[in-house]
């Protein structure tokens, strides 16, 4: 059988909903808050159709999924399916006994967002007081031995902490830490210039946590992303379109990506409409960039494209308006001129103070 | 250590954030951990079924070594230490070193 597009991974983005407001929020920009998220059975249906595909790992994320109240029968089901669950969340709402159900219900590992190591840095960060409620949460992850990964989104203002980001992971027992630079597409990119770190302080992060790296192997996992922004060429998104995940958004849209359906002239289906299997091997959307036919002559004239898949097309289009051109980020691009300017803007303005700009919270939910 | 036994007392088990399940697409196992998973060769899933924390490197060694009759025992004794070493690595199995 064919397992060059055989999905692994379904990321069940649960909500949009989010007690929190990170500048580089993952939600879409356009999200107003009044999208109606499928319901219980719909996902339970889907998690199967998933199965059935080739998917073993599931993560439930969103937003913020601890405020759907459905979660337990969630995990209950995938644990059935032998998925291994991974609960993607800042930690907020949630209690001990709610968190030692979703255990006993067979969940696999929690990864746990923390905006900074500082308490009053990551609670302005996320723009709600929630730091002290999250160490809570990675203790409470340690005592009911479940695998944790501690998550921070690396920019400007916190990428200088990686050591006490480190510390901070060795004290909760995390399994793993990674230590993940904000790539800068929807939220991000409305807020490149507060966030861009300079490359310096990429390049000084980097080899602190390629240390950090070897001292914990075998106990603690540390990852390092870097910017794309920093990198000679781009990374192979979702390892290529269509390959390798599922993405369905809290209203039912099957994506290749989270961000997929903010391409123009895409046209993607909701699994309230078609089964993932269709979905997944004949619709539209899912087979758009697959294979090379579509590759524009500077990455089909490179070897990389076997490796890269030309690069991520969200960033190709919000750079250059074509989301058939080459990623940007690659140095062979035509546009990487832009990537260069942002580089440059962000060494001139490293250490002035820029005010982010949040989503606003009507529609979410109150803590 | 003749016979290719390395005396290791220590007894090897998955960690409890692995899990082995069959690939039900290509009747393979998969040892899955935290965002990825390794595909597992026939030999490695027999080796990996038997950390359970109760068998020593050379009795699970010894066991393989039995049902693979045209393989040495010097030679299984290695791959089993091979295949620990590639999961300490990356902390998927304890009391191993």
């Amino acid at each position: 059988m064919n397992n060059e597009y055989r999905p692994y991974t379904l990321i069940a983005e649960l909500t949009y909903r989010c007690p929190l407001r990170c500048p580089y929020c993952s939600n879409p920009v356009g999200y107003t808050g009044h999208g109606n998220e499928i319901d219980t059975d719909t996902w339970l249906r889907v998690f199967q159709e998933a199965e059935a595909l080739g998917v073993v790992h599931l993560n439930l994320t969103g937003g913020e999924p601890l405020l759907r109240n459905d979660l337990e029968q969630l995990i209950e089901r995938a644990n059935q399916l032998e998925l291994y669950t991974n609960l993607i969340t800042s930690g907020i709402p949630l209690t001990f006994e709610r968190l030692s159900r979703f255990a006993s219900l067979g969940l696999n590992g929690v990864q746990v967002s923390v905006q900074s190591a500082r308490s009053t840095e990551s609670d302005r960060i996320a723009g709600a007081s929630s730091f002290h409620r999250k160490l809570a949460v990675m203790q409470w992850v340690a005592a009911l031995e479940l695998p944790l990964t501690m998550n921070v989104v690396l920019h400007r203002d916190n990428i200088d902490e990686i050591e006490e980001l480190i510390a901070l992971a060795e004290r909760v027992s995390a399994d793993r830490l990674e230590l993940a630079n904000a790539q800068y597409l929807g939220w991000a990119l409305k807020n490149r210039l507060a966030l861009l770190p300079t490359r310096q302080q990429v390049e000084t992060a980097r080899t602190i946590a390629a240390q950090a790296r070897e001292q914990f192997r075998g106990t603690m996992e540390v990852i390092f992303v870097t910017p794309d922004y920093y990198s000679e060429h781009p990374k192979s998104c979702m390892e290529g379109w269509g390959r390798r995940f599922i993405v369905v958004n809290p209203e039912g849209l099957a994506l290749p990506c989270h961000l997929a359906h903010t391409l123009p002239g895409l046209r993607f289906d909701n699994v309230t409409k078609r089964n993932l299997a269709d979905i997944w091997h004949h619709s539209d959307g899912f087979n758009q960039f697959r294979g090379d036919g579509w590759l524009p002559d500077v990455c089909r004239n490179c070897d990389r494209h076997t490796k890269d898949f030309g690069g991520c097309r969200c960033q190709a289009f919000h750079v250059t308006g074509n989301a058939c051109a080459t990623d940007p980020v690659c140095s062979l691009s035509p546009d990487h001129g832009f990537i260069e300017s942002a580089r440059r803007q962000a060494s001139q303005s490293a250490g002035i103070p820029v005010l982010f700009e949040y989503r606003t919270g009507r529609g979410f939910a109150q803590l | 250590m003749t016979n290719g036994m390395t005396g290791d007392i220590a007894r090897p088990q998955l960690s409890p954030k692995v899990r082995l399940r069959l690939d039900r697409r290509t009747s393979r196992y998969l040892l899955l951990y935290p965002e990825t998973g390794l595909e597992l060769s026939r030999t490695a899933t027999e080796i990996a079924r038997l950390c359970t924390g109760e068998w020593t490197l050379d009795e699970i060694a010894q066991y393989l070594a039995r049902v693979h009759r045209e393989t040495s025992l010097v030679e299984i004794t290695r791959d089993v230490r091979d295949f620990l070493k590639t999961l300490a690595g990356r902390g998927l199995v304890q009391n191993f070193k």
